[in-house]
């Protein structure tokens, strides 16, 4: 399969409109040779647009789909070799297993010998080598999703992309298929693009992840980087989970802006922000950015535990801070019972994971 | 599931008022019908044999009519299937909106007055007709052609009756494709012909067959269409059991007729179930 390793696709100034609804603007995305990258974002941020635009389904209004810096935009889908695997796998019914992968090495006129010889092939790399003569329908869900993935390699496609590709299998299998193509895209170093919704599947299986949002590109970056420091507040409270609290940019430093909470309370963000000392401000930290103890110190400020949830190793506390704003800790369960009452929340070192501009406060003092 | 095998008592009483109605007004009459095919003598004096299926098929005017019959039939089956193919297809790549146009306009003949229809095919068709002016105007024949009472007249007129019957059941049968086949298809290398007839059309087999024997029924039975688009000097099975049985009041011979025609379109629909069934079946179980 070396031969299909490493190509590079680029997107370049991609955008797409239907009627007014801009599904995509200018999208910038160089994806390097033997990369996986997620496009991730809510339904409808036009991560399914971007996808049927490199596989050719859809002819962008502007913009080029580049691989190895030459353009493919004027080609039809069947002459991109991008392979592609639907969420619904879309193996054709009335075929068998070994019909079904034979597809595209038929329909490029290659000969029977050759043919056979890939089905075989591919058959053994998806480990499907006992059901080729079955239908589709005899199948599970993740037969059909080796199935749909070895008839998609059978024509060594230069790029691969996954459509949703573990939205439709139960829990305990989709770590097993994630595991598995995560495996073969290594082995093949087939470059790879995936869709995806769920953030623990791309975060878990990227190179690097491209966040989406209402057609804009939000960030573009390892998912190290998407988590710890997101470039928008919708990245940091759409990927993981994000407390938001109100404060003030108190002051500016090299290593980053002082802000000050609703109870007064300066803390060191090591963040920087282009807003002026006195801006209203979102601090976003994580729940495992923070602690709860019964005892203060510097930099703690006092807050009063209002749930607690016990999750197996780990507990979660929602606290109340003093401006009525709740937040919510995980740490590790101690031996001990959980705590109660009025305690203190510290942050822990250089785990805040962004400064973002407060407008919800710029529209409270213009009510006022 | 053994409650949905074995319906209480109650429950299959229910069907009994439509078994009664079958059974009084389709079985009874039916069997009535093959009782009196076996009569010998016209009379029917009670003497029972194979006396008027003799008659039948040894005479060779007779198989000719059953023949012509069955053929005129796939004839305007075959166009049926040939432009309603595509016009189902169409429908199903069409907005909603276009789609319910669509759809109307192949249902209209269905709410029109068999007979309306056929007298305003028959002024189509005519020497005069808007097909003959326009075919003249064009300079494409010097000659008027012979549409109307000829067989092309009948095939023609009947494709259009009869299209709904072809349109809707591929319509149903297309919309139930999965659409990412076909892009599946094309990002394998495949072409829009090769998507077509590797893909598209076998997964639409059971929507061909369905239409085919449906149109094809109601083609070789239709007695208003034929007997007026054909003219007198076309005689078809439908006419021929109506002659025999009101204009020479040969009750047997026209019995005998009816079940030799409802036997022979049977086994026409039996061999495109039999198809149906090995290919079709074997996709959606």
């Amino acid at each position: 399969m070396s031969q299909s390793a490493g190509h590079a696709l680029t997107l370049r100034g991609i955008s797409h409109a239907f009627g007014q609804v801009v599904a995509a603007n200018a999208i910038d995305l160089d994806i390097r040779p033997g990369e996986l990258v997620s496009l991730l974002g809510p339904s409808g941020c036009g991560k399914t647009t971007l996808l049927k635009i490199i596989a050719g389904f859809l002819r962008q209004t502007s913009g080029d789909v580049l691989v190895d810096g030459a353009s493919i935009s004027h080609l039809p889908t069947n002459r991109r070799r991008i392979g592609i695997v639907f969420q619904n796998y879309a193996l054709f019914p009335h075929m068998s297993v070994a019909q079904n992968i034979a597809y595209g090495p038929i329909a490029a006129g290659r000969p029977k010998a050759e043919t056979d010889a890939v089905v075989s092939e591919m058959l053994d790399v998806v480990q499907m080598a006992a059901f080729r003569d079955r239908l589709p329908r005899e199948l599970s869900g993740g037969q059909q999703q080796r199935v749909a993935l070895a008839r998609c390699l059978a024509i060594r496609p230069r790029i691969l992309l996954l459509d949703e590709p573990f939205s439709a299998l139960d829990k305990n299998l989709r770590l097993d298929m994630q595991i598995e193509i995560k495996r073969l895209q290594r082995q093949s170093g087939i470059t790879t693009v995936m869709v995806t919704h769920d953030q623990e599947e791309a975060l878990g299986m990227s190179d690097r992840i491209a966040v989406l949002s209402r057609g804009n590109l939000e960030q573009f970056a390892p998912p190290s980087d998407i988590y710890d420091r997101p470039a928008s507040l919708f990245v940091n409270t759409f990927v993981g989970t994000a407390n938001l609290l109100r404060a003030t940019v108190a002051g500016t430093s090299a290593t980053g802006a002082a802000v000050r909470l609703a109870d007064g309370m300066v803390i060191e963000t090591g963040r920087e922000t282009p807003l002026p000392v006195g801006a209203a401000v979102l601090v976003a930290v994580r729940p495992e950015g923070m602690r709860v103890s019964a005892t203060g110190g510097a930099g703690a400020i006092g807050a009063e535990i209002t749930a607690v949830m016990p999750i197996g190793p780990a507990l979660i506390y929602e606290v109340a801070l003093i401006d009525g704003s709740s937040v919510k800790v995980v740490q590790e369960r101690e031996a001990d019972a959980p705590l109660e009452g009025s305690v203190f929340l510290h942050f822990k070192p250089n785990r805040i994971t962004g400064l973002f501009p407060d407008h919800s406060g710029d529209t409270h003092k213009k009510g006022n | 599931m053994a409650g949905a095998l074995n319906p209480k008592p109650k429950d299959w009483a229910l069907a009994l008022p439509l078994a009664a109605f079958f059974t009084l007004f389709f079985i009874a009459p039916l069997g009535l019908l093959v009782a009196i095919s076996f009569e010998t003598e016209r009379q029917m004096t009670g003497t029972l044999g194979l006396g008027q299926y003799a008659a039948f098929l040894t005479d060779g005017l007779n198989l000719a009519v059953l023949r012509d019959t069955l053929l005129v039939g796939a004839k305007a089956t075959l166009l049926c299937l040939l432009f309603g193919y595509p016009l189902a297809w169409l429908c199903t790549r069409v907005s909603a909106r276009w789609q319910a146009v669509l759809i109307f306009l192949v249902v209209l003949p269905i709410v029109t007055s068999v007979v309306v229809r056929t007298f305003a095919w028959i002024v189509i068709l005519g020497r005069h007709g808007i097909v003959n002016e326009a075919i003249l105007a064009l300079g494409l024949s010097a000659q008027p052609l012979k549409l109307l009472f000829s067989e092309t007249g009948v095939v023609i007129v009947l494709a259009q009756v009869q299209m709904p019957l072809m349109v809707l059941p591929l319509i149903t049968t297309l919309q139930r494709i999965d659409p990412n086949l076909e892009s599946a298809s094309q990002a394998l290398g495949a072409g829009a012909w090769r998507t077509f007839f590797k893909v598209t059309l076998p997964l639409s087999l059971p929507g061909i067959i369905a239409g085919t024997i449906l149109t094809y029924t109601a083609c070789v039975t239709a007695f208003v269409t034929q007997s007026l688009i054909g003219g007198s000097r076309l005689l078809f099975m439908p006419m021929m059991i109506f002659q025999q049985a009101m204009d020479l009041q040969n009750w047997p011979f026209a019995a005998a007729v009816s079940v030799i025609f409802m036997v022979s379109v049977l086994l026409i629909v039996a061999m495109l179930v039999a198809l149906s069934r090995s290919r079709a079946a074997r996709l959606y179980s």
